[in-house]
């Protein structure tokens, strides 16, 4: 894979870019320069790079729906859907700055070389001014770092690992879904209350960077709450039989498993788990119990009753009240007939919240819109902290939101969910079990385990 | 530590189970038609795929609008009932649901062997003189063709299939054996599938043993001239053996899908670890794919336990690769291969 054109010019011209950003006020440097893919002949175009083959497949097609109906909403057709509900009110339903939104799709098929393959080509061939998806936190911090080299402005779409917004933060990247921190955090005190706090916690981690700062997270937010943590076994991504792995787990005197997996890992170690018996057990005078720290709608469909019970956390649901959601899941639902995953959500958020800040910014230029989200200062209410400034939003969902301008990742509250005993249909598998206050999942972004990395400075590209 | 040696190899029982009849299938082919057959791990997947589409066929349902709820967008509700339900009364109607899996072998066999018959007529015919390579590219090919066309018309994410509810949870095996309670557990679905997978081997061997058909088969597998010579038509015997293998695959995999979840990409997962078991066994031997099926199995199991993980970190993604490679280099011809198979 080369990338040899783009590093040596966007080198260049983003250094030059830098030394001007110095040089003068940064309202100048907005509109003035030239940047990678200017829009022309009134059209603007997206890439959205999900995976669409491989295991993840069904993620990518309910974010591309997602995808397809925030480009519609943006160009003035169908309901308008969160349009209406957003609190910023500089979109109009007429493009983005009087260009007509088109959109090209790329195929990651989760793999890191083959979505850095697709998004180059969005670029170079198909002129995409962004690019929002992926379904891996592999594949989504691959392609940050393509889009941060070629002066592209990456909206991430399914990305659960700190690293994303953590060590390998980029300042043309952007997130709006929660991270592996936030769902411990968030999971922590609901495990308390249910379970107790004297567990003996046995781990299961998918061996990538997602499943390893999962697991951390994990671990330290139940040990802050008195659990142990008897032993953590890596599982290899393309494992399919877990029996290996979770038969020892009896004989390790833990009394709840927790599983750091995703997507068929996930159906197949829970379903393997309760097939087992784990979950009839009696272990330590307690009932034995089974966490998935990362719920996702389509997978508790694969995983069927053997979710019953069991604790995870989500990003959204479409079950929530808010306005936000409800004008959503109509549009949504409307159009496709059932409701939207979580997946889908964060992906439709991303696409207007970039519209928006190049409405704000009035330019495509990605160093005004990496200013226009990182905002004006403004802070969430009721959390004391330098860090707590950037863009303020609400009405996409997920109540009031802050775009923090530290590292690029958005701050709102987090979902903690149960399998539902007896679901009424196939779309019903998940219950909100609680709304975790932003407050309590916050971190400074100094934090141990998003330490390592740099924004640096935007680059523009061209 | 007794306990935890006598689980992993209950654990490896499964899993061999599955290598053992896929690479039985594998060695028949091989044997009979001398095709390296890339596509089986595909015919494995077709068949849980015939158990998923039983259980679809029978919650077949029709919708009926009851205006007292209300659906996810306020509009009045629609409530699936099955024809099964309503033919058969609510009873009856479940409890055939309940045992799709079982049912589905009914189902699959025949398919199966259609299926079978399709791709050998249709396909690999035409590369019986070819070179291997060709053979194992051709093959390769049809598999991620058919693995597409599943996941076009079933999507890409596991579909829950779930055992009958009688064979659900799990046996507690250390309770008769004066280990603690709860120490080793397996579950009861998985000791069908091993008992199953006994039978069919247990089949397939007497078939070719004990029959006329399979006498001439054998011959044909020896000496496949000389039993043409004899006026014997042996090309039509082995697409029958071909057929047969398919069906072999087939229920296997409808089989384990209360095991694991059926997806797409199931068939390569096992695909790969079978052509290391034929390798292993030794090539065109029946009792070596079926013994080297188990003992990787097994061995595959004891690699994931932690007591060895901790000596030798990553053993459990590699032992299957490293045993061949033991295995070939004392005994080029696998554990049981005879001479002069692939060798001239």
């Amino acid at each position: 894979m080369s990338n040899a054109n783009f590093t040596r010019r966007g080198l260049l011209k983003s250094s030059a870019v830098a030394g001007a950003g110095l040089a003068m006020p940064t309202i100048f440097t907005g509109a003035a320069w030239s940047f990678t893919n200017e829009p022309t002949a009134g059209t603007v175009t997206l890439g959205f790079n999900v995976p669409q083959t491989g295991p993840y497949a069904d993620e990518g097609m309910d974010e591309l729906r997602a995808y397809q109906l925030a480009v519609e909403h943006l160009n003035g057709e169908g309901d308008g859907g969160m349009l209406s509900t957003f609190s910023s009110k500089a979109l109009d339903g007429a493009g983005i700055l009087g260009n007509k939104v088109a959109f090209v799709t790329g195929d990651t098929q989760t793999k890191s070389d083959a979505a850095r393959a697709s998004a180059k080509s969005m670029i170079e061939k198909d002129g995409a001014i962004m690019i929002s998806g992926g379904s891996s936190s592999g594949v989504a911090v691959a392609v940050q770092g393509l889009c941060q080299e070629a002066g592209i402005i990456f909206m991430a779409g399914l990305t659960h690992s700190n690293d994303t917004t953590g060590k390998d933060k980029k300042a043309n990247g952007f997130r709006h879904f929660f991270n592996a921190y936030m769902s411990g955090a968030a999971l922590a005190p609901v495990l308390e209350k249910a379970y107790g706090k004297d567990r003996k916690a046995y781990h299961l981690t998918a061996d990538y960077t997602w499943g390893w700062t999962q697991q951390e997270s994990i671990q330290k937010a139940t040990e802050a709450i008195g659990w142990q943590t008897v032993n953590n076994v890596m599982t290899p991504l393309a494992s399919t039989d877990f029996s290996s792995y979770i038969t020892p787990v009896l004989q390790s005197g833990a009394d709840v498993l927790i599983l750091n997996h995703y997507g068929g890992n996930m159906v197949n170690s829970l379903t393997q788990a309760v097939q087992f018996g784990l979950r009839d057990k009696m272990v330590n005078g307690k009932q034995f119990e089974i966490v998935v720290p990362l719920y996702s709608e389509l997978m508790a469909k694969g995983a069927g009753k053997n979710i019953e019970g069991v604790f995870g956390s989500t990003n959204w649901s479409w079950k929530l009240q808010d306005e936000g959601t409800k004008a959503f899941v109509k549009s949504f639902g409307t159009k496709y007939g059932f409701p939207p995953s979580n997946a889908a959500q964060t992906c439709y958020a991303q696409t207007l919240l970039y519209a928006d800040a190049v409405s704000r910014a009035k330019s495509f230029n990605p160093c005004a819109v990496v200013e226009a989200l990182q905002g004006d200062s403004s802070s969430l209410p009721g959390i004391d902290s330098a860090a707590n400034k950037g863009f303020l939003f609400d009405g996409l969902g997920n109540g009031q939101t802050l775009y923090r301008a530290a590292d690029h990742q958005c701050f709102k509250d987090v979902l903690v969910m149960k399998g539902k005993e007896n679901p009424e249909n196939e779309y019903d598998a998940l219950e909100i079990v609680e709304v975790t206050p932003v407050k309590q999942v916050w971190y400074e972004p100094d934090n141990p385990m998003f330490a390592g990395g740099n924004l640096g400075e935007c680059n523009p590209g061209a | 530590m007794m306990d935890a040696i006598l689980l992993q190899i209950l654990n490896g029982l499964d899993k061999g189970s599955a290598y053992a009849l896929i690479a039985l299938g594998l060695t028949l082919i091989f044997g009979t038609l001398g095709v390296v057959n890339f596509a089986h791990g595909a015919l494995f997947m077709i068949g849980a795929f015939c158990a998923v589409t039983l259980q679809r066929i029978l919650s077949l349902s029709f919708d009926v609008i009851d205006p007292t709820q209300t659906d996810f967008l306020g509009n009045p509700k629609k409530i699936h009932t099955t024809y099964l339900e309503s033919w058969l009364g609510p009873d009856i109607g479940n409890a055939i649901l309940d045992w799709s899996v079982p049912l589905a072998i009914i189902f699959a066999i025949p398919v199966m062997i259609l299926i079978g018959f399709a791709m050998e007529r249709g396909l690999i015919r035409h590369f019986y003189k070819r070179p291997h390579a060709d053979q194992i590219l051709v093959t390769f090919g049809l598999a991620i063709v058919l693995q597409e066309i599943v996941k076009y018309f079933y999507g890409a994410n596991p579909i829950p299939t779930p055992a009958p509810s009688a064979f659900r949870g799990s046996f507690d095996f250390g309770a008769i054996f004066g280990f603690d309670p709860n120490v080793i557990i397996y579950p009861y679905w998985r000791m069908v599938y091993f008992g199953f997978a006994a039978v069919i081997i247990a089949a397939v061997f007497a078939f070719l043993r004990f029959t006329t058909f399979g006498m001439v088969v054998r011959a044909g597998m020896a000496d496949r001239e000389t039993v043409g010579l004899l006026g014997i038509d042996i090309d039509k015997r082995f697409t029958l053996m071909f057929g047969l293998a398919a069906a072999v695959a087939g229920i296997a995999g409808v089989m384990y899908t209360p095991i694991n979840s059926p997806n797409y990409h199931m068939g390569m997962d096992f695909l790969v670890l079978s052509f290391v078991v034929v390798v292993v066994g030794g090539m065109g031997s029946l009792p070596g794919a079926v013994a080297a099926g188990f003992l990787l199995g097994i061995l595959e199991s004891f690699a994931s336990m932690n007591e060895i993980k901790s000596i030798i970190p990553g053993i459990d993604q590699i032992i299957i690769y490293l045993i061949a490679i033991v295995i070939l280099l004392t005994r080029p011809r696998g554990l049981m291969g005879r001479k002069g198979v692939m060798e001239e």
